[in-house]
């Protein structure tokens, strides 16, 4: 009887754990890759390190934080970084919601194969892109100065290239006002179809009675736009923008292959991503490089919980 | 049959014991193209000379190099056995540790210093007297210039004798073909060039001995105002290196004279602009004041280094001594991929006499001994990439945004300061 009972609560017991068995190689892998790099990173910002393994840390408060924030190239990196996010970030999501828009009217064909060519740049290397669009705006004779060029000879263009000021050809990747725009090209080059996926799926799920119901009504065309269809995808914009506040601060590959690891001219390019990993990799400053991730850490908390209330409030508002 | 199987098995076993009792010992060499194909091409010799080690060459691209080796010294495991350091990142390792004293025992490098080129023996040393990289290749910095071109404008380049003369003959050579207001041809590609020439043949660099930053010295502001005067005279053609336009540049002669190191010359042979052979010819730099010896600086070089992490530290030694201490070896490694050698004796093979085609019969390699005699011998600082970063960008500023000098440089000068300053 006892013994029954036993072998009775072994089992339970060995049921009870088997899912946590099942799970564990995710926590694992988690503890080590993920739990493990973050806290020692908030250890190693109030620290002294030069990197090497065999050299020891050496406790220093808050030294790696007041040293950035009030170093003036901080807040260089944490201005272009803003903008370019901001150059780079807000035509992503009027592209993507126009090209959702179009993919989800009734009568586009092929629409399998425009789905496709629109995220085939989110899958393509960063890398061999970032190399594709140094050559196509390469000075002076990229492709993009050649049609510069061409244009500066009609007159109407040539006039508002001197408005501008602008000496054709252009310096896109050493002239600084030039330089985040088009970093910013590559930048929504490539997620513009992220943006449209996520749009898309957002359309598909919004009620055609709802459509029905406002051309029974006699509703204009962006009245049905603004008041059913943005509406309808704000959950989906959401997301999607917060994604983007996210990615955007911490935007690396593009201007680092495009102008270099200094932030090109002044380091009109330089972003904070950049700045992390000059101090840590190339100076050695692995303390400061992991404080800065903290403060970019917590820029982009900030930032996201803004975009996420600013969206939030407009739901309510409607 | 029981029995037959038994022995063999002991038989067996014997003799697996039997052939690890002479185990050879494995070491990686991380470096970066085109030293996988020099290093690979005398690794027949190598096992010659040492049947006990066995080599594998991993070899990343250039930056990938060089980052993979910082993560590998901080994470305290995966770095190679040898890992070659260029020129540009020797500052970086120098006093951070991580790698071993190659004067110490058992290496003893110190019998071998007057063997190398003194200035490259310098530039692995720290400030505090030890051997962090053992020179392995050198590049003697030049001029390629265009003899077509040259002749085509009516300038010989032994006229070229100062700065002066050198931008007196980009004015005549730099034209407006096309009536646009703008230059098509011009002298050099970069103006940015011409301050690193004189950065780099300075008798210091961004420190003095004492560890003061000399940024704002007489010697950068000449530098910085003679980029200047180069780019606003539109000699200059503001192209970027290792981009098409600079090929294009080198395979139409729209450019005419490119300060860079003797390592240019096999890439411009061999994939850059192989149809302009015989049009092309190497030159010293010019003095930068009437009355001064001419400028003599490096663009370039490879060092050798041994991690504290690696294993195998005597036969990761026996390959460096190899590479850089064997005038065979770095005469093959020369022919192989241009790595013109740092160890001295190698250079009075008759390799080095070679009258070469692709610059009209010029011997250039002689010019380039020459040079590499004269560079002169500076200490590597540690923060010498910070200042590094910091020089480059104030350069930038001040050809492209038209930032004064004087205030470029103060600020080049604080931002190494601050640097430098903290912990």
């Amino acid at each position: 009887m006892t013994e029954l009972t036993m072998k009775n609560r072994l089992r339970r017991c060995y049921n009870r754990m088997i899912p946590y068995f099942f799970v564990s190689p995710f926590f694992a892998f988690f503890l080590v890759f993920g739990a493990f790099p973050i806290f020692f990173a908030l250890y190693l910002s109030f620290h002294s390190w030069n990197g090497i393994a065999t050299s020891p840390m050496v406790y220093i408060g808050w030294e790696n934080y007041t040293y950035t924030l009030t170093d003036p190239m901080f807040w260089q990196a944490l201005k272009n970084t803003v903008v370019m996010a901001i150059v780079s970030g807000v035509p992503q999501h009027i592209l993507g919601l126009f090209f959702a828009f179009i993919l989800n009217l009734g009568f586009v064909r092929l629409k399998n194969f425009f789905k496709a060519t629109l995220f085939l740049p989110y899958i393509t290397s960063t890398v061999a892109v970032s190399m594709v669009f140094a050559i196509f705006y390469g000075y002076p004779f990229g492709f993009a100065n050649y049609l510069a060029v061409s244009l500066d000879k009609i007159p109407f263009f040539h006039a508002i290239f001197s408005l501008f000021n602008l000496e054709i050809p252009l310096k896109w990747l050493a002239s600084p006002p030039l330089m985040i725009p088009t970093i910013s090209t590559q930048i929504i080059w490539r997620w513009t179809g992220w943006n449209t996926i996520l749009y898309l799926a957002g359309l598909q799920t919004i009620p055609q009675e709802l459509y029905e119901a406002a051309r029974v009504d006699g509703a204009k065309w962006h009245q049905v736009f603004f008041k059913i269809t943005l509406p309808s995808l704000r959950p989906v914009m959401q997301f999607a923008i917060t994604m983007s506040v996210i990615g955007g601060l911490q935007i690396f590959n593009e201007p680092f292959i495009m102008v270099g690891k200094n932030g090109g001219t002044g380091r009109a390019a330089y972003t904070l991503a950049m700045y992390l990993y000059q101090t840590g990799f190339e100076w050695g400053y692995f303390g400061g490089a992991a404080a800065i991730s903290y403060i970019v850490f917590v820029l982009i908390f900030i930032a996201s919980m803004i975009s996420r209330r600013v969206l939030r409030s407009d739901e309510g508002v409607s | 049959m029981r029995k037959l199987g038994l022995v063999l098995l002991v038989l067996l076993l014997v003799g697996s014991v039997c052939l690890e009792a002479a185990p050879k010992t494995k070491i990686v060499v991380g470096c970066y193209p085109a030293l996988d194909e020099a290093y690979a091409a005398v690794l027949p010799e190598f096992y010659k000379k040492y049947p006990n080690i066995e080599v594998e060459i991993k070899s990343l691209g250039f930056d990938d190099h060089h980052s993979t080796l910082v993560t590998a010294l901080a994470a305290g495991q995966g770095a190679p056995d040898v890992a070659a350091v260029e020129i540009a990142y020797v500052a970086q390792f120098v006093t951070e540790g991580g790698l071993v004293d190659l004067l110490k025992p058992p290496y003893n490098a110190g019998r071998y210093r007057h063997g190398i080129a003194p200035y490259t023996w310098a530039q692995g040393s720290s400030d505090d007297g030890r051997l962090i990289a053992m020179p392995a290749d050198i590049a003697p910095g030049c001029a390629f210039y265009r003899r077509d071109v040259f002749e085509a404008n009516g300038i010989k380049i032994e006229d070229i004798k100062t700065m002066e003369d050198l931008y007196q003959a980009g004015l005549k050579i730099s034209k407006d073909l096309d009536g646009d207001g703008k230059n098509d041809t011009w002298l050099v590609s970069d103006a940015g060039n011409i301050a690193w020439m004189i950065i780099r043949s300075s008798p210091e660099l961004y420190f003095d001995k004492n560890g003061n930053c000399v940024v704002d010295s007489e010697r950068f502001r000449l530098a910085f105002e003679w980029a200047k005067k180069f780019q606003d005279a539109g000699i200059a053609a503001g192209i970027g290196a290792w981009s098409n336009e600079w090929y294009v540049a080198f395979q139409t002669g729209t450019v005419a004279y490119e300060p860079c190191g003797a390592w240019l010359g096999g890439h411009l042979k061999n994939w850059m602009a192989p149809d302009t052979a015989g049009k092309w010819g190497v030159a010293e730099w010019p003095a930068l004041k009437a009355g001064e010896p001419r400028m003599a600086g490096y663009w370039g070089g490879t060092f050798l280094a041994i991690p504290e992490q690696s294993k195998n530290k005597e036969a990761a030694w026996a390959f460096i001594e190899f590479i850089c201490t064997n005038t065979d070896v770095q005469v093959k490694n020369f022919e192989t991929a241009d790595c013109f050698p740092a160890w001295m004796e190698a250079w009075n093979h008759k390799i080095f006499e070679e009258k070469m085609d692709f610059f009209a019969g010029q011997q250039a390699r002689l010019l380039w001994i020459d040079i590499a005699k004269r560079v002169p011998e500076v200490i590597t600082n540690k923060f010498d990439s910070v200042a590094n970063a910091a020089v480059s960008a104030e350069l930038s500023a001040v050809l492209n945004e038209g930032k004064a000098v004087d205030r470029a440089l103060r600020d080049a000068k604080t931002q190494i300061e601050r640097r430098t300053r903290r912990r």
